[in-house]
């Protein structure tokens, strides 16, 4: 067990290191970042000061050991926009993102997992089949159109819920978030529901697949055959079985709807790391853009890494074969 | 269900058969056909050409649906703040959409069935190599790729095709890669291997074959992500510009008016764009369902 | 002798496919004794596993009871709905299955599918259900019962899981016991051992098995009475000795000399000629004339149930006679298996 969690722990620093050379190297091949900060007709001693004081007049190699040595030590740098220690620029918008996805997140499973093992239990029923057509819908239809059209109806038509924005915040736990209140609710559930849609087709599916699966497996024939009540059989043997690749899509999901936050933040206006990000690619802002990069690079590894242990967990069988 | 008869002409004769048992999908492939005939011909069918500037008027600037503006003829969905009439700029929209997802779906297809045939064939490091990178690539978003892609490259068609197809190609050779490793194994390619038949040979007359029924599968998603994809990039502001509309430039543009209630100039190019995604989509599914070889008949 | 615990009388089990409705299940009849092993003998698609599915009430769509009783201590199975059948599975009635890698979930531990079950019938404490089941893992001769509880199926061995699988059958000491080929997938050497404990729970507990099988030497060993069944049919039953020594239905006698135990080393093994016909299409009249040696110009015609004097009967226009034994009569339908 030791020896499979020092195996992944090397492996995740092995990605994190190749990463932030590809991102560092991508992101610093981008146009020259001066022309955008400073108006074209100042001096020429100005830009020199200025290309001196980030770096930007060393070679790349070198530049890529002074922004990893930094940080190592917690310096990401500084926004050229902003003015701003990239770290505290993130961090800042860091609890509005965080909040939004596992707002969503919870929708998505609170939603997505009765669904999906309703559709999966009667799947020639009308309802399963609507279940079905709804995930459909879900998953393909584009997040930002679907987001247009929530605004459209809630904001514009019947008016009851903001139509972008985050509203008042309350401090939770050191964090400031919105759901502390009836009205920061009413702001967070439209973006939040929006965000959910793509995960939830997703959940369906994924619950249903193992639903059907189990549900015609010998084990269930075998624990009806005892007895066991339907609530019990789907509470017991389902439940248990299908926990496993949800608890995977659900812990992977969570990286990526941090991602997908970039295009639910720009709809619904919500000023979290994925608005910072747009706006920063548009005005060139490199230490912002490698450093949101690398940070969610830097989550996805944490979470494959926390996935893959609560995995062996769950299931007995790689217990074992991680053990011997 | 009729036998199975092993002629080309046969084969494609049975899968239709069983592709249309589902009416919702036979639904989605006429519309399908439609999207893409009314986008062929666009300039037959629209009434205004949206490219020229020259034939937009600002006097018709924003019309509801249904007006007659000053060429003479009803908007029937409405102009967008340059006086466009909507119609004609999402057929237009449609076309390089379209074009768009079929470049970006061919190109990720070609790159990514090679990537994966390659790793499938040499096996070893070459192989744990080259699947080591695709499994990280795909365990990042699509979107967050061709987000930082298109940062780089900068705005344009061939930069955003590259963009797609580098943040889809993994999804392809995963697939071909699966497919054909199994091939790989039997033992009939490992005595063609040992003839001095040229690799190339094996690759495709064996390998490539039977990896080709899931590439199918993944290739009419995959078009349809790339255009929901490119869709989500040009409403972020990071596509095409709007003297060259796709879909989702066309949403984007009318974003900003949908908060005072002129929904149609977003609205109209999004339901077009959904319908042909989810078309596509659905199509898909059966397409999936019908191939699958552990289907019961 | 003893009166029949489980009888069930002209059972029809049917599936509607596209293609048409198959009989899986066409008029089968048979009863079974307190203690006693009926073994339930057939090729694979001739209803003996539906027939067991049938009895439990597990058949699911397309498939269904068209008809026929299934009278447990006299009390019909098929008319119980929903809860009133659940309440009998596992307490009155219960069922072991083939694959024994299969019929235990592999993520979770033995005591908490045993405990479950012993739960789903009797309100009691986890404690107290922990220790029941315990006590049904050492009845069934499994070592160390407690550990056993507290691992996962794949810890355990094939033959083991089969035995933890009769266990959980036991749990409830039911009248009857269900058992679909529960040794076609272990080891001979632990199929002979399973064998033997089922036989002495069997005259322990007085729980009744039907033993559903394809392999004629299982029931030689095992069972009392045999039932042997061809395309959804009865086609043979009668002691299981009897039928052993002189098969009446030439099917049966196919079944015995193909047999490799009857044989000689290095002698060519007899088959039936031919194979199991699709339920979709079956011959008209008896359904095994196309492979039958004996078949003559009656064989298009419905058979009779042909009762002999020992007690046997066969379903056969020309049944193999034996000297001392002709046919009594053409007329029952039942055959009862107490003797």
């Amino acid at each position: 067990m030791i020896g499979f969690l020092i195996q992944r722990v090397l492996q995740a620093v092995m990605v994190m290191i190749a990463m932030s050379v590809i991102v560092f190297l991508g992101v610093y091949a981008i146009g020259n970042p001066i022309d955008v900060m400073i108006d074209p007709a100042s001096s020429q001693a100005l830009r020199e000061a200025l290309i001196q004081r980030y770096g930007l007049d060393r070679s790349l190699i070198e530049q890529y050991f002074v922004f990893m040595n930094n940080m190592l030590h917690g310096d990401l740098g500084e926004s050229f926009i902003y003015r701003l220690p990239v770290i505290s620029l993130i961090w800042s918008r860091f609890p509005a993102t965080l909040e939004l996805a596992l707002t969503a997140m919870m929708i998505a499973t609170c939603l997505g997992i009765p669904l999906g093992l309703w559709a999966g239990y009667k799947p020639d029923s009308w309802s399963a089949k609507a279940i079905m057509a709804f995930s459909v819908l879900g998953f393909s239809v584009p997040t930002f159109w679907i987001g247009l059209l929530l605004i459209m109806t809630f904001a514009v038509e019947l008016g009851w819920l903001p139509s972008g924005g985050r509203g008042p915040v309350s401090n939770i736990l050191g964090l400031n978030l919105s759901i502390g209140s009836l009205e920061g609710w009413s702001y967070i559930i439209l973006p939040a529901f929006n965000l959910a849609l793509f995960k939830l087709g997703l959940l369906i599916r994924l619950t249903r697949a193992g639903t059907t699966e189990v549900m015609s497996s010998d084990y269930v024939r075998f624990a009806r055959a005892q007895g066991l009540s339907e609530g019990k059989v789907v509470g017991l043997h389902v439940l248990k079985n299908i926990s496993i690749p949800i608890v995977t899509v659900f812990g992977l999901e969570l990286g990526s709807t941090l991602a997908f936050a970039v295009v639910t933040e720009t709809v619904f206006n919500w000023p979290g790391m994925g608005k910072l990000i747009i706006d920063s690619i548009t005005v060139l802002d490199r230490p912002v853009m490698v450093a949101y990069l690398i940070l969610v690079v830097f989550l996805f590894v944490i979470i494959n890494l926390v996935v893959d242990l609560v995995y062996g967990q769950l299931d007995p069988r790689i217990r074992v074969k991680a053990a011997s | 269900m009729s036998a199975p008869v092993e002629t080309r002409w046969g084969r494609l004769a049975n899968f239709w058969a069983d592709f249309r048992q589902n009416p919702v999908a036979v639904a989605a492939l006429i519309v399908i056909v439609a999207v893409v005939l009314m986008a062929i011909f666009a300039p037959l069918v629209a009434p205004q050409d949206p490219y020229n500037q020259k034939a937009l008027d600002l006097f018709d600037a924003r019309l509801p649906p249904g007006e007659v503006g000053s060429g003479g003829y009803v908007h029937w969905l409405g102009t967008d703040a340059a006086g466009r009439d909507l119609f004609s700029a999402i057929l237009y929209g449609l076309r390089t959409s379209l074009i768009i997802g079929m470049m970006a779906g061919a190109f990720a297809l070609v790159l990514g069935a090679t990537v994966g045939l390659i790793a499938a064939y040499h096996g070893g490091r070459i192989e744990a190599l080259i699947m080591r990178v695709i499994d990280l690539q795909l365990s990042l978003p699509a979107i967050l790729l061709a987000l930082v892609l298109v940062a780089l490259l900068g705005q344009g068609l061939p930069q955003l095709v590259a963009a797609l197809v580098a943040a889809q190609y993994a999804y392809f050779a995963r697939t071909t890669h699966g497919a054909a490793s199994a091939e790989r194994r039997k033992d009939y390619i490992e005595a063609a291997l040992s003839t001095p038949l040229p690799a190339r040979k094996v690759l495709f007359r064996h390998l490539l074959p039977n990896a080709l029924p899931p590439l199918i599968v993944v290739a009419t998603v995959q078009v349809a992500n790339s255009i929901a994809l490119e869709a989500t990039l040009s409403f972020l502001g990071l596509g095409l510009p709007l003297t060259q509309p796709s879909l989702g430039s066309l949403i984007s543009n009318g974003f900003q008016f949908l908060l005072s209630g002129r929904y149609w100039i977003s609205i109209y190019p999004g339901i077009a764009l959904m319908l042909t995604v989810v078309a596509i989509n659905l199509v898909g599914d059966q397409v999936r369902h019908v191939l699958n070889p552990r289907r019961s008949r | 002798m003893s009166e029949a615990v489980l009888r069930v009388k002209n059972l029809q089990t049917q599936f509607k496919t596209r293609t048409g409705t198959l009989k899986a299940v066409d008029g089968v009849s048979f009863e079974v004794g307190r203690g006693r092993i009926l073994g339930l003998v057939g090729e694979s698609g001739s209803g003996k596993s539906v027939t067991g599915y049938s009895i439990l009430g597990l058949i699911e769509a397309p498939g269904e009871i068209a008809g026929g009783e299934v009278l447990l201590n006299g009390r019909d199975l098929t008319r119980l709905k929903g809860d009133a059948m659940r309440r009998m599975r596992g307490a009155q009635i219960a069922m072991v299955f083939q694959d024994p890698m299969m019929t235990l979930n592999p993520v979770l531990k033995i005591g908490t599918q045993m405990i479950a079950a012993v739960r789903a019938h009797d309100k009691v404490s986890r404690k107290e259900a922990w220790t029941r089941s315990r006590d049904a893992l050492a009845k069934v001769g499994i070592p160390s019962p407690e550990e056993r509880l507290d691992a996962y199926p794949h810890q355990l061995s094939g033959g083991m899981r089969q035995r933890v699988a009769i266990a959980i059958a036991l749990l409830h000491s039911p009248a009857v016991i269900i058992a679909d080929e529960p040794t076609t997938a272990l080891d001979v050497s632990i199929q002979g051992q399973i064998l033997a404990e089922v036989r002495r729970l069997a005259d322990e507990t007085g729980t009744a098995f039907v033993w559903v099988t394809h392999d004629l030497a299982v029931v030689s060993s095992l069972a009392d009475d045999i039932c042997v069944m061809y395309a959804g049919r009865v086609v043979e039953t009668g002691a299981a000795a009897d039928v052993i020594a002189s098969p009446r239905h030439p099917y049966t006698a196919g079944l015995l000399a193909s047999v490799p135990a009857e044989h000689e080393p290095g002698e060519r093994l007899p088959q039936v000629p031919g194979s199991t016909p699709s339920l979709a299409n079956l011959p008209a009249g008896c359904a095994f004339a196309p492979r039958c040696f004996k078949a003559g110009p009656a064989c298009t015609t419905t058979p009779p149930v042909q009762t002999f004097a020992d007690g046997r009967s066969a379903l056969c226009h020309y049944p193999i006679e034996s000297d001392s034994c002709q046919p009594l009569s053409s007329t029952s339908t039942t055959y009862r298996s107490a003797s």
